[in-house]
């Protein structure tokens, strides 16, 4: 059964069965890592925003450079009109990254390997982004669909394909991060698994390749969380500033 | 009818999808959905609570941070343009003060050098003209002295020769015969003997 690449995703239940109604809210290994990422977040950036000495130390550094990160990703991407929004997409970003980058510890749990906990952040952010878009411009909202400068024939159908492309939004979003963390792991365990199998003969060769996709899998965890922050400030970007 | 049908495939389709999540219970963890409500409930509890300290405790303070980091470096380099721009003109008051005494000294130079030449040609002068008045006094004592000597000489000569006739001869020679002869030898020889 360890040798199954998936059951690393399993999710069990640690400490009894909470119900409410219908409904199973139990603590589970997943909400373990969720609130584990959120303490890690709240613990690094409360140390790092206590003190304020004019030359910072490590963790003050670390906190102030992620501030201007968030910062300049959001102005870049959605400009100044965006900047409300800026704690949330800073509280994004920190959770998916801490989520992917606690998943990289051994034997630990990836929270973001989970398609409903990315599906509900997806869907969170596509329902907010098109709440925002309504209030900021109205009905207008809807000329998102009808880009400028198309031939009146095409128009029909390019309307149809924006309006596909807007509703996949969520599920692509949330499948984006998902799949890459899923694959990733898995794909790290069933090398592990070669390793173990190929034993002290061959079992350099997977080895060294797990060792190859441990870096990568950080890299990808980065990038995810990065990607997953971006393309929600150019959602955000659709609903304040409305080219089309 | 439409209803019934839309009922029907609703919930067939759920029949097969409790199948396909049955089959795939030992495939993927992430398609069952077992502990669906309980991750989207704790997903809510800790980003909620992440988003809602973050938003009013910690960034706040991140940012306030910057910002008075920010202006306390803006106000150094304010300071130190300030104290510069003092410096330099300290330095070039200084320099002023320095040329100024530069110029002073050399005029205080200058003066004394000439009030020490005037004095120098003034006494010079004087001493000129005292040297210049002794001069013209011993020459007026030669002038005289050679002036007077032909006189006394003859004189001299006069009596000599009175004394030495007396002696050899032992006759009274008349003065004024001799003196005759002599005052004849001084003028025939006294171009030799006083070069006028």
């Amino acid at each position: 059964m360890a040798a199954n690449p998936m059951t690393q995703f399993e999710v069990y239940r640690i400490g009894p069965e909470i119900k409410i109604g219908a409904f199973d809210i139990s603590f589970t290994n997943a909400s373990l890592f969720m609130v584990v990422s959120s303490l890690a977040i709240l613990i690094i950036f409360n140390l790092g925003s206590k003190k304020n000495s004019l030359l910072p130390n490590k963790l003050q550094l670390l906190a102030e450079l992620s501030y201007t990160f968030i910062t300049k990703m959001i102005s870049d991407t959605a400009g100044s009109k965006a900047k409300p929004y800026f704690a949330f997409i800073f509280s994004l970003f920190m959770f998916v990254l801490f989520c992917n980058m606690f998943g990289m510890i051994p034997y630990s749990f990836t929270v973001t390997s989970h398609i409903i906990v990315t599906f509900i952040l997806a869907a969170f952010i596509f329902i907010g982004v098109t709440i925002i878009g309504f209030i900021k411009h109205g009905f207008g909202y809807l000329r998102l669909f009808v880009p400028s400068g198309v031939p009146a024939v095409l128009l029909p159908l390019i309307v149809v394909i924006e309006i596909i492309s807007y509703l996949s939004r969520p599920v692509s979003l949330s499948v984006r991060l998902f799949a890459n963390m899923m694959a990733g792991h898995t794909m790290m365990k069933v090398f592990g698994g070669f390793v173990i199998s190929l034993g002290i003969v061959g079992g350099w060769l997977p080895l060294s390749f797990s060792v190859a996709l441990t870096g990568l899998e950080i890299l990808v965890a980065f990038l995810q969380a990065y990607v997953f922050a971006i393309l929600t400030c150019i959602y955000l970007n659709d609903a304040l500033n409305l080219h089309h | 009818m439409i209803k019934k049908i839309i009922y029907h495939s609703v919930f067939f389709s759920f029949l097969t999808h409790k199948k396909v999540f049955g089959a795939e219970s030992g495939g993927m963890p992430q398609l069952d959905p077992e502990f669906w409500v309980s991750q989207i409930f704790w997903l809510t509890i800790t980003f909620g609570i992440l988003y809602v300290v973050l938003s009013k405790l910690i960034l706040p303070k991140i940012s306030s941070n910057l910002e008075s980091r920010k202006s306390q470096i803006s106000d150094n380099i304010e300071a130190a343009d300030k104290q510069r721009k003092e410096s330099d003109a300290k330095l070039k008051e200084y320099e002023e003060i320095i040329t100024k005494s530069k110029i002073e000294a050399k005029n205080i130079f200058n003066q004394a050098r000439e009030k020490v030449l005037k004095d120098i040609n003034a006494k010079r002068d004087v001493l000129d003209k005292q040297i210049d008045e002794e001069i013209v006094k011993a020459e007026n004592e030669i002038n005289k002295l050679r002036k007077d000597a032909p006189i006394k000489i003859n004189k001299i000569a006069i009596e000599t020769a009175s004394e030495l006739t007396q002696k050899l001869i032992g006759a009274e020679v008349n003065n004024s015969s001799i003196s005759a002869i002599v005052d004849d030898l001084s003028k025939r020889n006294g171009d030799k003997y006083y070069g006028n």
